[in-house]
């Protein structure tokens, strides 16, 4: 069949789509139809009742004719890849060209391959040989093995109170055998709900310099951590974002959270983990989209002025926002704990009352 | 001399009868038949180049500044693991060749294993007698998946570290025992402890490896045993019929070996694969615009951005995470499918409770082959939701329009997949001389006193 | 027909490379409408200032307004903006724009450099920053790459290659000079935030940086785009797939008809 003529097929199979009720009654209707003189009916049937395949398998074929031009060519291949691995050693040891290495290796690899699939297609005898599939499965042999089998409760006499105690034990060192698993890792706990933050902890930028009051202009951002905290820490790592103060919607109980337009939040994002790296800023919010905090794995999408709440995406949480205060030498610093436990879901995420600022 | 080697080895092992049981091994000729030998030889170059890797590999979070020749990463903070592998691309001689060759052998590992699973589906080549074997193939097509993601996750830069969040988020996502679970594999909260690298590496390089190749001993076990299936023309439910083992096979085997090793090769010299250099080491406050994960993790990606907001929340209690939708639940239902299958489509009455060792045509079982060409279709339709970033990029179609266009999409185009692809079944045997090949029946006809009568071969 | 045969596959390669071509070529997002080109009236030969006056009335007062105070609902008022904004805007082409909701994207610019001085010297005369001085010459290559790691990436994806997000697409950089870069920075247009809190060096740093990528070093080969595993995942199936398909179709058999 040509390329071609399965692409008519295609055609032909598609334009019939519509036809798909109609030949459902045919069908039926052909069942019941008597018909007309030289027409043929075919069986057209799945099982194997009617034999498919032949009764016998073809005879077994033998080709021993050589084909002296294709022992040529398997040679001079495997010369030629002989070259190009030569080549690779050479390479190897005057280049580090990565690109002249593999091409060398590789192409020394395909024409010894093509040698030898030559050879196995015209150089050496072609052989077409039967073998038998067998049918597996022998009721006399089965009978016997579950006979032996059994012959095991032959004599037992208390076979439900020695079934009952193997049981007990099975259960148990199951148990035991399992149970270090255990030791892999420390319990999930309150471990979710521990952070560096709390209140007076200074926030600072990537580098460890203190971020002031007037360090961020509305519409910039940057990524700050707890002084003198690991970085590494899912908890330590805050998106701080300066917003005009006219466009905070924060609710009630947050509005001193956010001194001169500062807002923080998690940069964790509570979808799946990954740092909401995006900020989102309109430079003419009549005719942009709104300032947001987007995460770049599965764009859950954040309103960093109304406390995090998700405005598109999968998250199922809002993004936790930490409340800032300004400190002593007008540098931010946290004025608690985060509102909400930080990153992914897991079982008892909204179930610690504790998380709440101090 | 080979008289005088078989002889040594037949009188100390008794060698004799299975070598030439081996030798004479029939191998069905089909093109299609050789899927899965690619993928064993994947697996083969996975291996090989594999332990050069680990001669160099370091699994360690513990911090150092860059001093190797990429210049813009000199003075970068990184972890020892990144390190390491930026050693071996840039400082090892033809180092980055074989981590390139390593990298294009596990993703064309898994191209192979889909091919032949789907080779396996719509030829029914997994009815009984070979469910086992169609299990054991699954399972190496997940332990597959799960290597492959390890494997590019060892190299701790920022793609792949973005990755494993996910993993974690997703396992922590597990109903009720997520949260411990995530826990004790990671020995602690994200990004763990320093001993999640020594147990990713060993996963990677020891455990997982053994598994795959203890199944494959066992898959290739069994098809000697019970012989490989075959198409109608050349043998019959009793007879199989190829080229024996010794000499055909052997060298045509050879040549793609070689062939595939050589087109990884060439892959890995001259097509550039995972550049850790410019994606830069991972910390968790860190990620890129168009991440994603290799092409075969490609189709969870695609289910957890479709999924709506949507957790199950008891009382106090998240009884079911967002992550766990698109990232555990979508999986398990797709190999919890693809493991059911034999005994679904049993029950579906799309195959017979016999034994078969012939292979249909898919043509020849239009329903089945509809079903999985559907859900294959279903599957690479979320997946393409996950990978078409660039094409969003280029065409102006907002984000939020085409997650709900592609949400329609996954659910509406199976039915069409189905239809069609049943159709185009029904005709292409519909226009054949006989409906089945290698049919053994007789063709009858009316005749002219209403009778029933084997057809005559020059009626029309 | 057996020509065919083999064809087909080649034919299948040839397309993959093409697509693979077409994903790794590092277009920029699409195409804005280049607007019509402002009449000679305003020949230069006048002071800036004033020609650029009269650049600005025709072609931007009616979203900015004649004073450039901004117009309800079509454009912001460009009082500040500066020289720094305009010049940002109207070398990349961003503006004009067609329609205020649009995207504003980089295209060839309808104006002359010598109209667009003239206009960039009109705004500037309405208050705001000069064009900024940048140096990528003098920029640390490794404190670019953490820079942009940190504050770029997110959006530009990590060499700049551009992407995605909720309500805009973020440009790819393959067009982006080191001046671009450092007006962009300050500037934050559009939905992009700005980064005034950054100091010269580092922007310096961000320059050198964002140029590399134009051209990084790309020691694997053949570097399909930049940007990771979706052309990765093509290459395997359209290039190896296709390759080792053809590959076990020549050495096994076909069945028989």
């Amino acid at each position: 069949m040509t390329p071609g003529g399965l692409f008519a097929r295609l055609v032909a199979a598609l334009g019939g789509l519509g036809g798909l009720r109609r030949n459902r009654e045919r069908r039926q209707a052909e069942l019941h139809q008597i018909l007309p003189p030289g027409k043929r009916q075919f069986d057209a049937v799945r099982s194997e009742e009617q034999g498919r395949g032949r009764e016998a398998a073809p005879p077994p074929e033998l080709d021993e004719t050589g084909d002296p031009r294709a022992e040529l060519y398997v040679a001079l291949l495997l010369i030629a890849a002989a070259v190009a691995f030569v080549g690779f050693v050479v390479f190897y040891v005057v280049s580090e060209d990565t690109q002249l290495l593999g091409l060398s290796i590789g192409i020394g690899l395909v024409l010894a391959g093509v040698a030898a699939a030559l050879a196995g297609k015209r150089v050496v005898i072609q052989e077409k040989t039967t073998d038998e599939y067998v049918a597996y499965g022998d009721r006399e042999e089965r009978r016997e093995v579950a006979n032996h089998l059994v012959e095991g409760k032959v004599g037992v006499t208390r076979r439900k109170l020695l079934f009952s105690s193997l049981a007990a034990v099975g259960a148990a060192l199951g148990a035991a055998a399992v149970v270090p698993i255990a030791s892999l890792g420390p319990r999930v706990g309150e471990k979710v709900y521990e952070t560096p933050w709390s209140a007076g902890k200074r926030v600072v930028d990537e580098r460890g310099e203190p971020i002031a009051l007037d360090t961020l202009s509305p519409g910039e951002f940057i990524t700050g951590f707890p002084a003198g905290e690991s970085k590494e820490e899912i908890g330590s790592a805050l998106m701080i974002v300066r917003l005009e103060t006219d466009e905070l919607e924060l609710p009630a109980d947050r509005a001193d959270s956010a001194p001169g337009g500062y807002v923080a939040y998690s940069k964790i994002c509570t979808h799946a983990g990954c740092a909401v790296s995006l900020f989102r800023y309109p430079t003419f919010d009549e005719t942009q989209p709104g300032p947001a905090l987007v995460c770049p794995c599965h764009y859950s999408t954040f309103n960093p002025a109304d406390g995090g709440k998700v405005l598109f995406g999968p998250a199922g949480r809002p993004l936790p926002q930490l409340p800032l205060r300004a400190g002593a030498d007008g540098s931010l610093e946290a004025a608690g704990g985060f509102y909400e436990p930080i990153g992914p879901s897991y079982g008892g995420i909204r179930e610690d009352p504790g998380a709440k600022p101090l | 001399m080979i008289r005088r080697t078989v002889a040594a080895l037949d009188q100390r092992l008794g060698a004799a009868h299975p070598l030439k049981r081996t030798l004479r091994y029939v191998f069905p000729d089909h093109w299609t038949f050789m899927l899965g030998e690619i993928a064993m030889y994947c697996f083969v170059v996975l291996v090989a180049t594999g332990i050069f890797l680990t001669f160099w590999y370091v699994p360690s979070d513990a911090k150092l500044q860059y001093t190797g020749s990429y210049v813009p990463l000199q003075g970068t903070s990184m972890t020892e693991s990144f390190a390491s592998v930026m050693h071996i691309s840039f400082d090892v001689p033809a180092g980055l060749l074989v981590r390139q060759t390593h990298h294009w052998a596990a993703d064309v590992f898994i191209v192979a294993i889909v091919l032949h699973l789907v080779r396996i589906l719509l030829t029914g080549a997994y009815r009984k007698p070979r469910e086992l074997n169609y299990w054991l193939g699954v399972t190496m097509l997940g332990l597959a998946i799960l290597e492959g993601f390890l494997g590019y996750s060892l190299v701790d830069d920022l793609l792949s570290g973005m990755g494993l969040a996910i993993a974690y988020a997703v396992a922590m996502s597990v109903p009720f025992l997520g949260g411990q679970l995530a826990f004790l594999v990671w020995n602690g909260e994200f990004p763990g402890s320093s001993s999640l690298w020594p147990r990713l590496e060993i996963l990677h390089v020891f455990l997982i490896p053994m598994a795959i190749a203890t199944l494959l001993a066992l898959h290739l076990a069994q098809i000697v045993r019970q012989h490989h299936t075959q198409f109608p023309e050349e043998g019959s439910e009793r007879v199989v019929r190829g080229t024996p083992a010794w000499p055909g096979y052997t060298f045509r085997s050879l040549g793609l070996f070689l062939i595939v090793a050589g087109v990884l090769f060439l892959l890995g010299g001259l097509v550039q694969i995972n550049p850790i250099w410019e994606w830069g080491p991972y910390e968790p406050y860190l990620s890129t615009n168009g991440a994603q994960p290799d092409w075969y993790v490609g189709w969870l990606i695609g289910a957890l951005r479709l999924m709506p907001p949507l957790e199950v929340v008891i009382g106090d209690y998240t009884v079911v995470p967002n992550p766990f939708w698109g990232g555990a639940l979508f999986p398990a239902v797709v190999f919890g499918l693809l493991y059911a299958w034999p005994p679904l489509a049993r029950r579906l009455r799309l195959d017979d409770h016999r034994e078969h060792n012939l292979l249909d045509r898919p043509r020849d079982n239009p329903k089945r082959t509809a079903l999985i060409v559907a859900f294959l279709v279903w599957v690479f339709a979320i997946f393409a939701a996950g990978a078409t970033d660039r094409f969003y990029f280029r065409s102006f179609i907002s984000y939020e329009g085409q997650v709900w266009f592609f949400r329609a999409f996954a659910l509406l185009v199976p039915f069409l997949a189905y239809f069609v692809t049943k159709r185009v079944c029904k005709e292409l045997r519909a226009r054949e001389e006989h409906p089945l090949r290698g049919w053994r029946g007789t063709v009858i006809e009316r005749n002219d006193q209403l009778g029933f009568e084997p057809a005559r071969k020059d009626s029309a | 027909m057996k020509r065919l045969r083999v064809l087909i596959p080649v034919a299948l390669l040839a397309a993959s490379i093409s697509l693979l071509a077409l994903e790794a070529s590092a277009k920029t997002a699409g195409e804005g409408s280049a607007s019509t080109p402002p009449s000679s009236q305003f020949a230069l030969g006048r002071a800036p200032e004033s020609a650029g006056r009269g650049l600005f009335v025709q072609g931007c007062s009616s979203c900015h307004g004649f004073e450039g105070e901004g117009v309800k609902g079509a454009g912001p008022s460009l009082v500040g903006a500066g020289e720094q904004a305009a010049d940002f805007y109207l070398r990349t082409g961003r503006m004009p724009l067609d329609r205020p909701s649009e995207e504003p994207i980089r295209t060839p610019s309808p104006y002359k450099p010598a109209q667009i001085r003239a206009l960039v010297a009109y705004v500037g005369s309405l208050g705001g920053p000069p064009i900024p001085e940048v140096h990528p010459e003098d920029g640390d290559l490794a404190e670019g790459q953490k820079l942009f790691t940190e504050n770029c990436a997110g959006c530009h994806q990590i060499v700049g290659r551009g992407g995605i997000l909720p309500g805009a697409v973020v440009p790819d950089l393959g067009a982006a000079s080191a001046l671009d870069v450092a007006e962009a920075v300050r500037v934050g247009p559009y939905v992009m935030p700005s980064f005034d809190h950054l100091d010269q060096s580092e922007v310096d740093d961000l320059a050198a940086y964002v140029e590399y990528t134009h051209d990084p070093e790309d020691k694997g080969g053949w570097a399909i785009g930049h940007i990771g595993p979706i052309p990765e995942g093509m290459v395997a199936w359209l290039l190896a797939g296709v390759a080792l398909l053809f590959t076990i179709r020549l050495i096994g058999e076909r069945t028989t008809r």
